[in-house]
């Protein structure tokens, strides 16, 4: 599956017999593929599934990881990130897990991989037309924190009945004269659905609208998976007179330079001196490769 | 120079060697046995085998020991561990008026049946510490008569029943969801919510029950009956078409007497919660048959105001492996979000300062 022109990675890794392919069973798995189906087929909808108990804890991954297992084939290149670094241990445990049951090559560069599983960001690399994104989530349910009830929230996708979220975005800006949210930020999925782009800050919501890659979505605990498919029109929710506008930084990265990524601040020392340094390591890496510099 | 955080490899190698040497103790002390902690704390073995959802004395014990006491995690490693297992087939419903009698107890009446059977208990034991426990010694217990039987006795609601005087329990013979299969959906009926219960966090659970006691969501519960004791465990293969008995389990029971229903159409008649738990665990059953009732509420037209009778309430938050997994996921790295927040709350502030000037 990967793009022609990419390098080979590095060998495969020994994979551990005792458990099956990806540790999921094949039924489990193809339970799984049919929700993904469905879940292409609209974009956007929450799917039901049949979420199995993982050996990691609920809200570390579970869902992602069962989504990664159902799709991974054995000559696939996963890519793990948390926060946008590969080196962050829970990335590291998720990594490892699928390393030791499926064998597969794993890699930290975004262009080699074939798939992504993230929590909270989407990598400032440009995603290609044969690459899959999974995200983590664990709310799924982007009116929750409006309405707790689960049959409610349903009833109101159903009905296409988004008038509350409307009505909460616009008392953010009474109450604080912007839209209070940072992170999880709402979007609109092919002009119908409402959905939970999963914690990803703000700033990464654009590169889901018309991405060439699949972005598929595994809440475990809630048991629930979505998809946008590759080139959805994907919205930000906003007003007119107060439209969609991503964060920005009055600082370039201290390690690379870069202008225009999502920075990680950093306190240096107990006189709170700040640093910036980029939130994807990988970009950041590559751009010292290239021999840029920060300041 | 800052250099990004790495290492989460070595960390994590590491921080796993600190746990096995934390859960082993002094190594001067002889180490606990998968088989001791199965003879000798048989009660957290049942509390991990129920909300584990797997009858199996020795990995229970094993998951005990391999959490370090942990119950929590012990039942998350069991469910881990059953997951994987293969379905071969379901059992016949067990039959608890047939139960092999270690305890019974009814507070409805003063003599059923078939008796009342203390059977070992902690209900009036003077909760003193009991300082002999500290030295080690054989405690032989009491000499049980190597001939002495139980009967079987019937339970005492289908007494209850006899006379109309409790709503029956009729099996619709529909077909019975496997919550750990599929996604629970709501409403929810009755067989998953049980499931869903019996899977759930007995403290929560006794919680729930406490408050329906205290007045938000009352509903007059009488224990009916707790009996814990031996069922047979049968299966019907598809390609014998007759049930074999595959081995014997041991389970807390309790049926709750609850508030009566009735309208002008029908006589009033008591209602009932059921608890089902595996090995001896009487608070949990005890507590799942009041939470149980609670959540028929609707069933019995009763107005739903108070948590214990809220179905969604209840059963997205009964489970402990969800909960406890939710919850300590705050423990990983959410610097992106927090960003993203003081980023903003920043921008939030800028006006005010203005205006303050
Ligand atoms: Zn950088």
């Amino acid at each position: 599956m990967n793009a022609a022109t990419q390098p080979r990675p590095q060998s495969r890794p020994q994979r551990d017999e005792a458990y099956n392919f990806a540790y999921l069973d094949e039924q489990t798995k193809r339970m799984i593929r049919r929700g993904l189906l469905k879940a292409v087929a609209i974009p956007g909808y929450q799917v039901p599934f049949g979420g199995r108990e993982m050996p990691l804890p609920y809200g570390w991954g579970t869902g992602g990881m069962q989504l990664t297992a159902a799709i991974l084939g054995a000559e696939d290149v996963l890519k793990v990130i948390d926060q946008g670094a590969d080196d962050t241990t829970n990335a590291v445990s998720i990594r490892r897990f699928f390393a030791r049951t499926a064998g597969v090559a794993t890699t930290e560069r975004t262009p080699e991989a074939t798939i992504i599983q993230t929590r909270h960001r989407i990598p400032e690399t440009p995603l290609q037309a044969d690459q899959i994104m999974v995200y983590q989530v664990p709310i799924p349910e982007p009116l929750r924190f409006i309405e707790p009830s689960e049959t409610e929230t349903r009833t109101m996708h159903a009905l296409n009945d988004y008038g509350v979220m409307h009505v909460k975005l616009y008392e953010d800006i009474a109450t604080f004269g912007h839209i209070a949210t940072a992170y999880a930020y709402p979007v609109t999925v092919d002009e119908r659905y409402v959905m939970d782009p999963s914690p990803i800050p703000k700033f990464d919501n654009p590169k889901l609208d018309m991405s060439p890659a699949l972005m598929l979505f595994g809440a475990g605990r809630e048991k629930r998976l979505y998809a946008v498919p590759p080139y959805t029109r994907v919205t930000s929710l906003d007003f007119e007179d107060h439209p969609f506008e991503v964060q920005k930084w009055e600082h370039n990265c201290a390690i690379c330079g870069s202008q225009d990524s999502f920075l990680d601040e950093l306190i240096l020392d107990d006189q709170g001196t700040q640093s910036f340094v980029c939130s994807d390591t990988d970009y950041c890496a590559q751009r010292v490769n290239e021999g840029r510099e920060g300041q | 120079m800052y250099v990004a955080v790495k290492g989460g490899e070595q960390a994590i190698d590491n921080a796993h060697k600190l746990l096995a040497k934390k859960r082993r103790g002094d190594t001067t002390v002889a180490e606990l046995g998968v088989e001791q902690i199965r003879q000798q704390l048989p009660l957290a073995v049942a509390r991990v085998m129920t909300e584990g959802s797997l009858y199996d004395e020795e990995l229970a014990a094993l998951a005990i020991k391999q959490a370090a006491g942990d119950l929590v995690e012990a039942i998350f490693l069991l469910r881990a561990y059953r997951t994987t297992l293969p379905r071969f087939s379901a059992s016949l419903p067990i039959d608890t008026s047939s139960m092999q009698l270690n305890r019974r107890l009814s507070a409805t009446f003063k003599d059923v049946p078939g008796g009342q059977l203390l059977g070992p208990t902690f209900d009036y034991t003077h909760r003193l510490l009991d300082f002999t426990l500290l030295a080690e010694g054989e405690y032989p217990g009491p000499q049980g008569k190597p001939d002495a039987t139980v009967e079987a006795c019937p339970r005492v609601l289908g007494l209850l029943a006899k006379e109309g005087l409790i709503k029956e329990e009729a099996d619709t013979g529909a077909p019975v969801a496997d919550i750990t299969r599929e996604p629970l959906e709501y409403p929810a009926s009755r067989a998953e919510r049980l499931q869903a219960l019996a899977r759930g966090d007995e403290g929560f659970l006794l919680a729930l029950g406490y408050s329906t006691q205290r007045g938000y969501g009352r509903n007059h519960p009488f224990a009916g009956e707790i009996r814990v004791g031996g069922v047979e465990v049968w299966i019907e293969p598809e390609e014998l078409g007759f049930p074999i008995a595959i081995g014997a389990i041991e389970v807390t029971e309790c049926e709750m007497v609850n508030q009566f229903v009735g309208s002008a159409t029908e006589l009033p008649q008591f209602t009932r919660g059921y608890g089902l738990a595996f090995g001896h665990a009487e608070r949990k059953a005890m507590g799942m048959a009041l939470v149980d009732r609670s959540l028929r509420a609707g069933e019995y037209a009763e107005e739903i105001i108070s948590p214990a009778q809220q179905e969604e309430f209840v059963l997205a938050h009964c489970d402990n492996v969800e909960a406890s997994g939710f919850v300590s996921h705050l423990k990983l790295p959410h610097y992106v979000d927090f960003q993203a927040e003081v980023e903003l709350i920043r921008k939030l502030r800028k006006p005010s300062k203005e205006q303050a000037q």
